[in-house]
């Protein structure tokens, strides 16, 4: 009797419903596992010559057969932080204005441009990059940078391509991403918080900066380790413009080199099968920084709102 | 006085950061027309009639199109969106409302993760689980990597809106005494679809151009093909080997593919909105 | 979004209703350099014959990854591969078409003709000359007004056939570079920038004053860039252009596996940096392909070099076709 009260329970609407949804957020974990699963079995062999001091060598020497995977990491680090310091204030400035300022008839269309931005494929960014952004960065913009140069910022030869280059590209790249759902996550901050702070004598910033964000922060974040997504894994874009160098530097003006933009490169014209298998490998240390930087984006998350409440980890 | 003085202060940083915002936004749509600008001039003397009807022509035959990667960029990413979408959404719905212990958790961060693999691993990922199995290139492979790039974006946008939904409307909802399950059905997901609209086209705008995942999976195609089975030509990647090559005519084709794909995006984009407008959904993102 | 799944839903109802073509289509996938060519031959192909070959760019290495699974019916490679590697995956190798990589630079005030020693260019790619003001260079080119600049070096980003071309020459002319870099088709650079592609160091180069990179002679030719005369291994300066290739291709030694290398060839105006582009084709492929893929090189070695030359491509000698076409049809059956 319990035994068929409780099956009628089971296979209630409500239960069928939850569970398919669970099945499908099941399927998101078997699929994330097979992409791990095909990028470990493909990368055995390297992993079995060279072990841990793939992570931690420089030389990437196909005709020697010896790599090492350093410089590309360093550069996949290194850009998307320059990428994500330009593109965060513009996209949370946009997301402001289309929020907070704008005329509704304006809201749309503006916010309609940007993200129109988005459906420029990643190529196209490369070679206007390449033809228009790298001789006004040589110009104009870098030689008064390296004046610069007792800061190891600013440092080198003013060549136009490089990590300026790719760290502006790739934030032009993910602001339609950023600001879009910062947007969105702004405009659910209910309008008597706003008028709160209004009556309280703020002004218009101060409710933007000291109700509107603190209210949206978790959406805020969402969205930048969204983009941030994007410019770790961006690829033809950044390897138009980044020199392709395996170098290490910390000057913007310096070429480099990314792990996505080593695997575009050569994954289609590697010959030497160790170099292929130390592609997808390069691949599998993407996905990894990929999880670093997320679990450290929720522990950030968990930090904020230990005393707020309410946390979504 | 002093107490003015200070205020006028704050009102004078506020307005000069609120004018900030508004540079921001400006700059950023300056860039989409510098950029678009640049792709126009480059490319609009090959958007012709032809373009949009004809099969490709090598160098220096006239009067070729990419009528056949147009249509193929159609099928790719249109069954893209049919695997990404309903399990994007429904993980989304699972995670936004009942989604609290760990395994929602795990399920988000995993996500968020997948969002950070590069384009070209996608393929090479489709690659090994498709192409190797059946034997063959074909667009359902293309369509598999793409969809792997999409439910990320998906998932994320899409709870990120299902939470802007306001709580009181849920629970007005349960107070009429409908169930759950009903409610988020009617309710939830009515009053989000116009933000789904946009993570969704977000999300094809996205992989729309992407060349890298479909060289080793929906391949490429000279001719007509409309069999999910077999190779098929897609604009990134004509667009890709045009942009290669030296010769003017197909560097100009080049330009012409990217102008199309936007443009492909952009009604995409307007008529998606008309018919939100229409059907009375007020616009949520 | 509907839009969408109802315009891919139509098109998978046509997909249902149309059957694919009846006429023989060949699969081929590979080498980039030579695709504007191929598919200007596989276009006059399927109009004269009804044979139609789906080329896909996807890269030599690609290519050659794809014969060996198999995927595809046959696979194009700018960089050839070891006879022995070809038994083991039981292919026939040979070449199609050839190339020219000509020397670009970007100085201002200087025109297309700048003489340099095959050896300078080994130098400026190991670092050891870092100025256009080096002795090295200016010493050959007297009345040249070169600046105080630094050479910027632009080599490929990804793996070329264009590189393995490029390094087999300097190999060849430079036991330092033999030495500490190789040939093949990526390398590791001792110095410079790397761009993606032909398109990505042809652009370097004309945008970055001081620029000096290798590129594809077609792309040189088609987008005026100035590039220099180098002296061959007879002691003359010469330019890249179709008939000092063809004349370099003319003195290659033929390997029985068509390993073919003919960079810093003897012979009067041969221009030193040249290669061919290869086809490989599974010894084993059903019969009635094996029949089209062969019709198809008869047809492309016997109607092509026109299109070869107005494309900036170097056609195959005379006898080296003879020699193919027999192999060809003994080794593919």
């Amino acid at each position: 009797m319990a035994e068929r009260l409780s099956r009628k329970k089971i296979i209630s609407p409500e239960k069928i419903f939850m569970g398919m949804t669970a099945i499908f957020s099941l399927s998101v974990l078997l699929i994330s596992a097979l992409v791990v699963y095909e990028l470990f079995s493909a990368s055995e062999p390297t992993f079995h010559k060279f072990g841990f001091k793939f992570l931690i060598t420089k030389d990437w020497d196909p005709v020697q057969k010896v790599y090492g995977a350093l410089p590309f990491i360093w550069g996949t680090f290194y850009t998307s932080f320059i990428a994500l310091l330009i593109a965060l204030p513009v996209s949370l400035g946009i997301a402001i204005f289309l929020s907070e300022l704008a005329p509704a008839w304006l809201r749309s269309s503006v916010g309609f441009l940007i993200e129109l931005l988005a459906a420029i494929p990643s190529l196209i960014f490369g070679l206007w990059g390449l033809f228009v952004l790298s001789p006004l960065l040589q110009q104009y913009i870098e030689p008064p940078l390296s004046n610069l140069s007792f800061l190891p910022f600013f440092t080198g030869y003013p060549l136009g391509l490089g990590f300026l280059n790719a760290g502006l590209l790739l934030a032009v790249m993910i602001i339609p991403t950023i600001s879009s759902i910062s947007r969105d996550v702004m405009y659910t901050v209910p309008a008597n918080q706003r008028e709160g702070g209004l009556a309280l004598g703020m002004t218009r910033w101060e409710v933007v900066s000291k109700v509107v964000i603190p209210n949206s922060r978790s959406g805020i974040l969402g969205a930048v380790v969204l983009g941030l997504g994007r410019a770790l894994g961006e690829t033809m874009a950044v390897t138009m413009v980044i020199g392709n160098t395996p170098q290490f530097s910390l000057s913007l003006l310096d070429p480099g080199y990314t792990i996505s933009s080593a695997i575009a490169n050569q994954f289609t014209e590697a010959f030497d099968k160790l170099q292929i298998s130390a592609l997808i490998e390069l691949g599998l240390i993407l996905f990894v920084i990929s999880v670093i930087i997320n679990a450290f984006a929720k522990l950030l998350m968990f930090r904020m709102n230990r005393f707020s409440g309410g946390a979504r980890i | 006085m002093k107490t003015d003085f200070r205020y006028i202060r704050r009102k004078v940083f506020g307005t000069m950061m609120l004018g900030l915002s508004l540079l921001a936004a400006l700059a950023a749509v300056s860039m989409l027309f510098w950029i678009l600008g640049y792709t126009f001039v480059k490319g609009i003397s090959a958007v012709n009639l032809d373009f949009f009807t004809k099969l490709p022509t090598p160098v220096g035959v006239p009067g070729g199109g990419l009528a056949n990667s147009i249509v193929g960029s159609i099928i790719v990413v249109g069954m893209a969106a049919m695997m990404a979408i309903p399990v994007g959404i429904a993980t989304a719905i699972y995670l936004s409302e009942y989604g609290r212990g760990a395994f929602a958790s795990t399920v988000r961060f995993v996500s968020d993760v997948l969002a950070g693999v590069p384009a070209i691993v996608a393929g090479i990922v489709a690659y090994a689980l498709v192409v190797t199995r059946m034997h063959r290139f074909s667009a359902f492979s293309g369509s598999v990597s793409l969809a792997l790039l999409m439910l990320p974006i998906i998932i994320r946008s899409s709870e990120e809106i299902f939470r802007t939904v306001p709580d009181t409307l849920r629970e007005a909802s349960f107070a009429l005494g409908v169930p759950k399950w009903k409610t988020i059905l009617s309710i939830v997901l009515k009053t989000a679809s116009g933000g789904l609209v946009t993570g969704t086209i977000l999300a094809i705008a996205r992989v729309g151009g992407e060349a890298a995942p479909l060289l080793f999976t929906s391949f490429s195609n000279s001719f007509w093909n409309f069999n999910p089975g077999q190779p098929i030509a897609t604009l990134p990647v004509d667009l890709f080997n045009y942009s290669i090559s030296p010769y003017r005519d197909w560097q100009q084709k080049a330009w012409a593919a990217a102008l199309v794909l936007v443009g492909m995006v952009l009604v995409l984009n307007i008529s998606a909105r008309l018919y939100l407008a229409r059907k009375g959904f007020k616009r949520n993102g | 979004m509907k839009n969408v799944l109802m315009i891919a839903a139509a098109a998978m109802l046509i997909a249902a209703s149309v059957s694919t073509a009846s006429a023989m289509t060949l699969n081929a996938a590979g080498a980039t350099f030579p695709y504007p060519l191929y598919s200007k031959w596989f276009y006059s192909y399927a109009k004269q014959t009804g044979t139609r070959i789906n080329y896909a760019a996807i890269g030599s290495g690609a290519g050659i990854q794809q014969i060996e699974a198999r995927t595809i019916d046959f696979g194009c490679s700018d960089a050839p591969l070891p006879g022995g590697v070809q038994r083991k995956n039981n292919l026939f190798m040979f070449p199609t078409v050839g190339g020219a990589v000509a020397m670009a630079y970007n100085l201002p005030g200087v025109r297309t003709g700048l003489k340099l020693l095959p050896s300078t260019i080994a130098d400026i790619y190991l670092g050891k000359v870092r100025k256009w003001n080096d002795p090295e260079i200016t010493r050959l080119n007297p009345g040249v007004n070169f600046p105080n600049m630094p050479v910027i070096v632009v080599h490929r980003s990804d793996g070329s056939g264009t590189t393995n071309i490029f390094t087999w020459f300097l190999s060849d002319v430079s036991p330092a570079w033999r030495q500490r870099v190789g040939s093949g088709t990526s390398v590791n650079w001792p110095v410079g920038l790397g761009g993606k592609g032909n398109q990505g160091v042809a652009g370097t180069i004309q945008k970055t004053r001081g620029a000096f990179g290798y590129v594809e002679l077609a792309y040189v030719l088609q987008s005026g860039m100035t590039y220099a005369a180098l002296k061959n291994k007879s002691g003359n300066w010469v330019y890249p252009s179709l008939a000092n290739a063809r004349e370099a291709a003319s003195h290659a030694k033929i390997p029985p596996d068509f390993y073919i290398k003919f960079t810093n060839s003897p012979g009067k105006n041969s221009y030193p940096i040249a290669g061919f582009t290869f086809m490989l084709v599974p010894k084993n492929l059903a019969p009635a392909k094996a029949a089209a893929v062969k019709s198809y090189v008869k047809w492309a070695y016997t109607n092509g070099d026109k299109d070869a030359l107005s494309l900036d491509y170097v056609p195959l000698p005379a006898r080296l076709k003879t020699r193919i076409l027999n192999e060809l049809d003994r080794q593919v059956k």
